[in-house]
């Protein structure tokens, strides 16, 4: 109601709603008045009908407290509309709304549930690892939050990480985890292929396959690695083992997040990535992070750690 | 049928279409039927405020827990997934509807309704306090004093002490009724509880108290469609008006039969008896609940004027015309077979009942992941429901594809009971033995220590094409 900029609607709708109640009124009044006739020997009058041979229906009167429910459910509307919203934009007595209706259960749910993560949150992520309870919410919430990309076995599809190997983009430590789950991360790689062409994305791409111990044509690779020395080094490190602070990954590893096929890795140097991580702190809260990172940090440290 | 009316007081304004209900004073009747009646009230009443007490293996014997969603039948725990038997009941108790009111009519009105049955005791209640139909309808009218402030009193507070006690009762199948008995005896029962307790109290007593025959004669539609399903061999209550035909007192030595007289002497006892007011001498009519009182106050008087007795009496439409008349007919044996069929139906399935569900949760957002190996796997969530009454054990097999591996997550599969496990599982193939893109696997899940309690569920293995 609120919305409209002009009072019109308001004022239709409140007339509406009053022409209503009077027209209700007035019909139950007037029908009311129907005479219940009698027949001349004093009985009830039938109303003309018959039915196989002598079913008849007779107009008798009907319960005086029929009436009375009607004028009842009259004064309820009265009533209601007294304390809820109803007559156009006017709020009602009891101020009610749905999204304050909302509010006050969030509001509720935070007074019951608030002091039980606000236990766990003061508590350290290495501690809470050994909590059996801690690491059952964690679970839950990580069966809420995070299947979707992770999947239910938190061992990733491509695109999205493997939580359960030890091969950690921006780092694994307990704190790590925890900020990456905050605040997000972006796993940006830049497209390679205006800059190098498409030969050279090719060469660069036989080299990083040969850190991993493939065998692959050595004349493309030694070119491949001029090419890496002067363009990848900064973000993935002189010998290809990657940067935690850049999120750049371990190229030596067996480990491939977009696939480790020639095909994929051509398409990763020569396309670039995005990979987003999206932050959780406005959305979940800083208290409920903080047992879904032990959660996280438990599989790690523990590859047998089962909800 | 003939049109005169039941006697009825008009408002003094005379276009009033409405007018004031006329309390009914019903008589008490004694007889075989009344008799019958009386004993459906008192097994009926009984299990129902008996039964909230029975316990069974260290829980409510009959309980609904709403909030769990469980619902306890002795040995038995009904999860909200059983809903299904629940329908098969109700479908029963509407094929027992049309089976019994095809074969005598409104038995239900007159014997089991729990508006009859709570009507029944409100009125011996009101009996004990006020005395008979004559004292009842001398009271009323009488002004108002001392003596009759108190004789209401004692009657509305009996009324509303066991409208509560009933209201008490019915909340106790919902929260186990020891725990409730102790909670008002502290004066800590929930809101919920209060409210309801409360709530079936006042509609015990506006009910049976005060509303009594408007709710059949107005209010409920079960009463409208039963005549519906009345034909011709239905037996019902009725006068017989060549027998009766034409009514007038006589003397008793009279022969009446040489004079003309039917064998009704118009004493007006059926009127006098009917809890809804109605004379039955007019046919039968749909305010009539079939509560046979007619009957027993008509056979009372019969026997007194040494006539035979039946001049009201159950029979049929066909009996009453003079013609052939069949009870058991085609109607009454489909219904019956139907209804037998349904109820062993029901009791089979209840009794081979498994009490373990599985439902199977394949990860969605990617169609198959690709192992380091180049297996092909997809990945699940398990939920193992036991709804058993002990804690078990369960192993876990999965087929379908050649050489399929799973893989649990979990060391072991331990559920307790009256819950619901999350089991993670994979299962691995190579691209090779994939027959398509999308595999029909099965899953077997087997109690370690009850070979009875297993389940098969479908599931699909997807792959690349």
């Amino acid at each position: 109601m609120s919305d409209f900029t002009s009072g019109f609607w308001n004022w239709f709708i409140i007339l509406a709603v009053i022409v209503s109640f009077a027209a209700i009124f007035w019909l139950i009044k007037w029908t009311a008045k129907g005479k219940s006739a009698k027949t001349a020997d004093g009985g009830i009058e039938s109303m003309g009908h018959v039915w196989d041979e002598n079913l008849e229906e007779l107009n008798n009167p009907l319960p005086r407290w029929w009436l009375i429910m009607f004028y009842i459910t009259l004064v309820f509307g009265a009533g209601y509309l007294v304390l809820y919203p109803g007559l156009g934009s006017f709020k009602g007595v009891l101020n009610w709304s749905q999204t304050n209706q909302y509010d006050r259960e969030i509001n509720q749910a935070n007074e019951t549930y608030g002091p039980i993560y606000n236990k766990y949150l003061n508590q350290d992520i290495k501690a809470l690892v050994n909590d059996a309870d801690a690491l059952k919410i964690g679970a839950r919430l990580y069966s809420t939050y995070c299947t979707t990309c992770h999947g239910s076995d938190a061992r990733g599809v491509r695109g999205f990480p493997n939580l359960r190997d030890n091969d950690w983009l921006h780092g694994g430590s307990s704190e790590n985890i925890k900020t990456t789950i905050m605040n997000g991360r972006q796993g940006m790689m830049p497209a390679w292929e205006e800059i190098l062409g498409n030969d050279g994305a090719f060469q660069v791409t036989e080299y990083v396959r040969s850190l991993g111990g493939r065998a692959v044509d050595s004349v493309v690779a030694y070119q491949g690695k001029q090419i890496f020395e002067n363009n990848c080094v900064v973000c993935h490190g002189a010998d290809g083992k990657g940067n935690q602070a850049l999120g750049a990954p371990n190229l030596t590893d067996n480990i491939w997040l977009y696939g480790g096929t020639q095909k994929q890795i051509f398409q990763s140097i020569a396309a670039g990535r995005n990979g987003i991580m999206p932050a959780h702190k406005e959305f979940l809260g800083e208290a409920k992070v903080h047992l879904l990172a032990a959660y996280i940090y438990g599989l790690s440290v523990d590859e047998n750690l089962h909800k | 049928m003939a049109s005169t009316s039941h006697s009825v007081n008009t408002d003094s304004i005379e276009n009033v279409l409405y007018e004031k209900r006329q309390k009914i004073y019903p008589r008490e009747v004694h007889g075989l039927f009344a008799y019958l009646r009386i004993a459906s009230v008192i097994i009926l009443l009984g299990l129902f405020y008996g039964c909230a007490w029975l316990q069974w293996d260290g829980h409510q014997a009959l309980l609904w827990d709403l909030p769990a969603r469980k619902f306890y039948v002795f040995g038995l725990i009904f999860w909200p997934q059983d809903f299904v038997y629940l329908a098969f009941m109700l479908i029963i108790a509407g094929l027992s509807l049309f089976f019994f009111t095809a074969l005598a009519g409104r038995l239900w009105c007159g014997y089991a309704c729990p508006q009859t049955v709570w009507t029944e005791t409100f009125l011996w209640i009101e009996r004990l306090v006020e005395g008979d139909r004559s004292s009842q309808m001398r009271l009323d009218k009488a002004p108002w004093s001392l003596q009759k402030l108190r004789i209401k009193t004692v009657k509305h507070t009996l009324w509303i002490v066991f409208s509560l006690f009933t209201g008490f009762t019915f909340v106790g199948y919902f929260t186990p009724i020891q725990d409730l008995t102790v909670k008002i005896m502290t004066f800590s029962t929930g809101p919920w509880e209060t409210f309801w307790v409360l709530f079936y109290a006042f509609a015990t007593y506006g009910n049976a108290g005060w509303l009594r025959e408007q709710v059949c004669k107005y209010m409920c539609p079960y009463a409208r469609f039963q005549s519906a399903m009345f034909d011709n061999d239905t037996l019902v209550v009725s006068y017989d008006e060549k027998r009766g035909e034409p009514r007038g007192s006589r003397n008793k030595k009279l022969d009446h039969k040489a004079s003309g007289l039917g064998d009704c002497i118009d004493c007006g006892l059926c009127v006098q008896v009917c809890p809804t007011g109605i004379d039955i001498r007019q046919g039968l009519q749909i305010e009539c609940i079939s509560c046979s009182a007619c009957i027993d106050a008509c056979d009372f008087v019969m026997d007194n004027m040494g006539y035979d007795k039946g001049l009201i009496r159950y029979t049929t439409q066909h009996d009453l015309d003079g013609e052939k008349t069949r009870i058991l007919r085609p109607r009454i044996y489909i219904y019956g077979a139907v209804l037998l069929t349904l109820v062993a139906g029901l009791s089979y399935s209840i009794v081979m009942r498994v009490p373990l569900e599985l439902d199977i949760i394949r990860d969605r957002n990617q169609l198959y992941r690709e192992t380091s190996d180049g297996l092909i796997e997809n990945i699940y969530t398990l939920k193992v429901m036991n709804m058993d009454n002990s804690q078990h054990q369960y192993r876990l097999r999965a087929e379908g594809i050649d050489g399929l591996e799973l893989i649990i997550e979990q060391p072991q599969i331990i559920v307790e009971s009256g819950t619901v496990a999350d089991i993670t599982a994979r299962l691995r193939a190579e691209e090779s033995d994939l027959k398509s893109r999308s595999n029909k696997v099965l899953f077997y899940l087997e109690a370690e220590d009850n070979q009875e309690l297993r389940i098969t569920k479908e599931g699909r293995f997807l792959g690349p094409g």
